[in-house]
């Protein structure tokens, strides 16, 4: 994966408009969070393949930066985006790393299921 | 450590069995005792991912496949068994099938010895989920015939809890085998085996202890 350009992920994600995809989106702090630090309060979320149709979508912000896709009757968002990949089968891979290099936040957006 | 018939090893996650069981594991294997491995996830939720990113969501999982594999090579392991499921969801899948699936491994292998995860000591809810559903499976066979079944605990709470293992075994004997098992994870062990490579140069104590010592609790049957 390569450091966001804003230009080149703004055109992948203008790619899918109006097209049937699907979307992997995540956000985790790891499931030992809570275990090597009792005041962390551990939180996450996952989805993987919704298909969805998007209007419109924009990437934003001065770095890490923030996905918005809008759908039909509301949005899906990631905030805290490092990272950019356009892979070998056309998906565009979003993600957010933190400073160690770990993975924080995850919005994938492909025309086929993911496996 | 007493020779066994056949160690059945059953943990959720690639690396899973290379901190707290590999050391193991290899004395097994160089006794001669067939050891399976029986590993349910590929980890596809790991979130080291390199600094430069030397993976991503989409690649991580056959990265780490084929880490599982090199690290089955280097301890010796050459009956290992990918389950299929996917990291961080084995606790939402039907209690049942997973303890069938342990019975059914437990059936055609025939182990003296089964090796997991203490379920309610073990952190993870992968780790848990497994633990538990081997413990199912090894209470429904008739106590006389039931395998060993010794289980890796870390919660918090689980010595004062569980009290102290009851079995450690010095590995160091292998302990070049437990750290290229380690290493074969590379993914996700990279960052860590670097501060630990300063630590055992200084022969720091607590570091050897922490890779020369594995403990086990054999399961309370309640």
């Amino acid at each position: 994966m390569d450091p966001v350009i804003l230009s080149e992920v703004q055109k992948a994600l203008d790619r899918f408009k109006d097209k049937e995809v699907y979307v992997h989106l995540e956000t985790t702090n790891g499931a030992y969070a809570s275990h090597n630090n009792e005041s962390f309060f551990s939180s996450g979320a996952y989805i993987r393949n919704a298909k969805v149709t998007y209007e419109r979508a924009k990437i934003t912000g001065e770095g890490p930066f923030r996905t918005g896709l809008k759908i039909p009757f509301g949005w899906v968002y990631a905030e805290g985006i490092t990272h950019f990949e356009i892979d070998d089968k056309g998906r565009l891979l979003l993600a957010g790393h933190d400073f160690n290099g770990k993975l924080a936040v995850a919005l994938e957006i492909s025309e086929t299921p993911f496996e | 450590m007493e020779k066994e018939r056949h160690v059945l090893v059953v943990f959720p996650h690639p690396d899973d069995e290379a901190f707290g069981v590999s050391g193991t594991i290899a004395s097994h294997v160089n006794m001669g005792t067939p050891v399976t491995y029986a590993c349910l996830t590929l980890g596809q939720m790991g979130r080291n991912m390199g600094n430069p990113p030397f993976a991503n969501r989409e690649t991580l999982p056959a990265i780490r496949k084929k880490e599982l594999k090199d690290a089955a090579r280097a301890m010796g392991i050459n009956d290992l068994r990918m389950l299929g499921f996917r990291d961080k969801t084995v606790e939402f899948e039907d209690e049942n099938m997973l303890s069938n699936l342990m019975s059914s491994l437990i059936t055609e292998l025939n182990p003296s010895l089964v090796i997991t995860f203490y379920p309610g000591y073990s952190v993870h809810p992968d780790h848990e989920a497994t633990g538990a559903a081997v413990v199912r499976a090894v209470e429904k066979i008739p106590e006389a015939d039931r395998p060993k079944l010794h289980c890796v605990a870390f919660s918090r709470n689980c010595v004062e809890e569980l009290g102290e293992p009851d079995i450690v075994y010095d590995i160091s004997a292998v302990a070049d085998i437990k750290l290229d098992a380690i290493r074969a994870h590379r993914s996700q062990t990279e960052l860590m085996l670097e501060e630990m490579a300063v630590k055992l140069k200084e022969k720091d104590p607590k570091t050897l202890a922490w890779i020369n010592n594995e403990r086990f609790w054999t399961y309370k049957f309640s």
